[in-house]
């Protein structure tokens, strides 16, 4: 039997509606789990992604840490996909794009009611936000884009396997969709 | 009897004053299309319907129907030119399919879907374009528009009230209201307005209906575009004696 596979899978600026859409290929997962195994990825709880053949990351790139993370999936990964709205083109984050950063905390943190004694978070443990969001493939060269908000686990489930058995992935009319 | 060039090998047959694109939607042949619309005069702006016309680049919805033309559409080269100007499109607007009540139904989203255009692939230019919600009935969302100018030709030609229109030059134009105050509130649109409908993605939407239609129902969920036009244009039949959409 050849080797697995091995996948990481990370969630970004996103909402972990990827990974759940993933989840939602079913009991095809224990075909899956024949062909692959998983590094980093929430049901690993592996916390920085090594060598591996497949990279899938969902969300944007909206403060300091996504850039280290997407980097170490660039640095480790042979194939690295985008998957869904947010890490395709900023998704819902990048509503902000066009207002400034620092009105955006003001007006959450400070000005908005009930906020009377609130203030902008500034522990060093968090990671600093970035003027603006930005998709994955302005950071980083992407090999392969599953869009969709999120991507059906029918999509996610014929993109693997194609890729899988090395042919072109295709989507084509039911399974391509940006909504 | 009439006369007929070639599309991609088939032939086609045309009457005489028809363009490329009208003779091969009426014979069953679809050229992929943004701005054009079968009941106004072509405009020729999106450049998706460029086809190779004995070999030159043109667009087919301005092209006059001739005798004996060879003409290409459906080959990788063209293709990939429609690709690269969707993914444009997506990259200078703020086109963000989840959260509009045009999704599933908008002719921008389905060419994409269409040509498999699964990323913008540009750096995306995100624009500051604060929406127009000032009339009680009628919402204008300026994030989505790809300047097809087909409501400006509706409202000025078949409406004659001429709400809507282009400023601007290059990478700054852009779609105004006609009214003093450039509110739509101030101009006398109404619901019933052609100009309501011809929007082919999501800037003008009739309030309170949005997502109306579940995922699934709606115009390109169960169609893809290259299907669904061909449906929508003018048949043969009827195209000697006027097209029968303009008789709706």
């Amino acid at each position: 039997m050849s080797k697995k596979l091995r996948i990481a899978t990370t969630s970004l600026a996103g909402c972990f509606g990827c990974h759940m859409s993933f989840l939602d290929i079913d009991e095809r997962l224990l075909a899956l789990l024949e062909l692959v195994e998983f590094d980093r990825s929430p049901i690993t709880d592996i916390k920085h992604c090594g060598p591996c053949d497949i990279g899938l990351i969902e969300g944007g790139i909206c403060n300091a840490e996504n850039v280290h993370v997407l980097r170490e999936f660039r640095k480790n990964c042979k194939i690295l996909i985008a998957i869904g709205s947010c890490a395709i083109t900023g998704g819902l984050p990048a509503q902000r794009n066009h207002l400034d950063l620092g009105s955006c905390l003001t007006e959450v943190y400070l000005t908005e009611p009930g906020l009377a004694h609130g203030h902008i978070p500034n522990d060093p443990e968090l990671p600093l936000p970035l003027d603006k969001v930005h998709p994955l493939h302005e950071v980083v060269k992407i090999d392969y884009f599953i869009p969709g908000c999120p991507p059906s686990g029918d999509a996610i489930w014929k993109f693997l396997t194609d890729l899988i058995a090395g042919k072109t992935p295709e989507l084509g009319h039911g399974l391509i969709k940006y909504d | 009897m009439s006369d007929t060039f070639h599309l991609d090998g088939a032939e086609v047959p045309f009457e005489s004053g028809q363009t490329v694109m009208q003779a091969a939607l009426a014979a069953g042949h679809y050229i992929p299309h943004l701005c054009y619309h079968p009941e106004f005069k072509p405009h020729g702006s999106c450049k998706l319907c460029t086809v190779k016309v004995n070999g030159r680049t043109t667009a087919s919805c301005t092209m006059p129907a001739e005798a004996g033309l060879e003409i290409e559409s459906e080959t990788e080269e063209l293709n990939a030119l429609r690709r690269t100007l969707v993914q444009m499109l997506f990259a200078e607007g703020n086109h963000f399919c989840p959260s509009c009540e045009k999704s599933g139904n908008c002719m921008l989203q389905a060419l994409g879907y269409d040509l498999e255009v699964h990323t913008a692939g540009f750096r995306h230019l995100y624009p500051d374009r604060p929406v127009d919600a000032s009339h009680p009935d009628i919402l204008l969302d300026f994030n989505r528009c790809i300047l097809c100018e087909l409501c400006v030709r509706a409202s000025s030609e078949v409406d004659g009230k001429n709400v809507f229109g282009l400023a601007g030059r290059g990478i700054t134009k852009h779609l105004i209201v006609n009214a003093e105050s450039g509110q739509l509130a101030d101009t006398d649109i109404a619901l019933a307005d052609k100009a309501m409908q011809v929007c082919p993605v999501g800037v003008i939407l009739p309030k309170r209906v949005g997502f109306s239609i579940p995922i699934g129902s709606r115009r390109y969920d169960e169609r893809p575009i290259s299907a669904q036009a061909l449906d929508d244009a003018p048949r043969q039949s009827a195209a000697s004696g006027g097209c029968t959409a303009c008789e709706e």
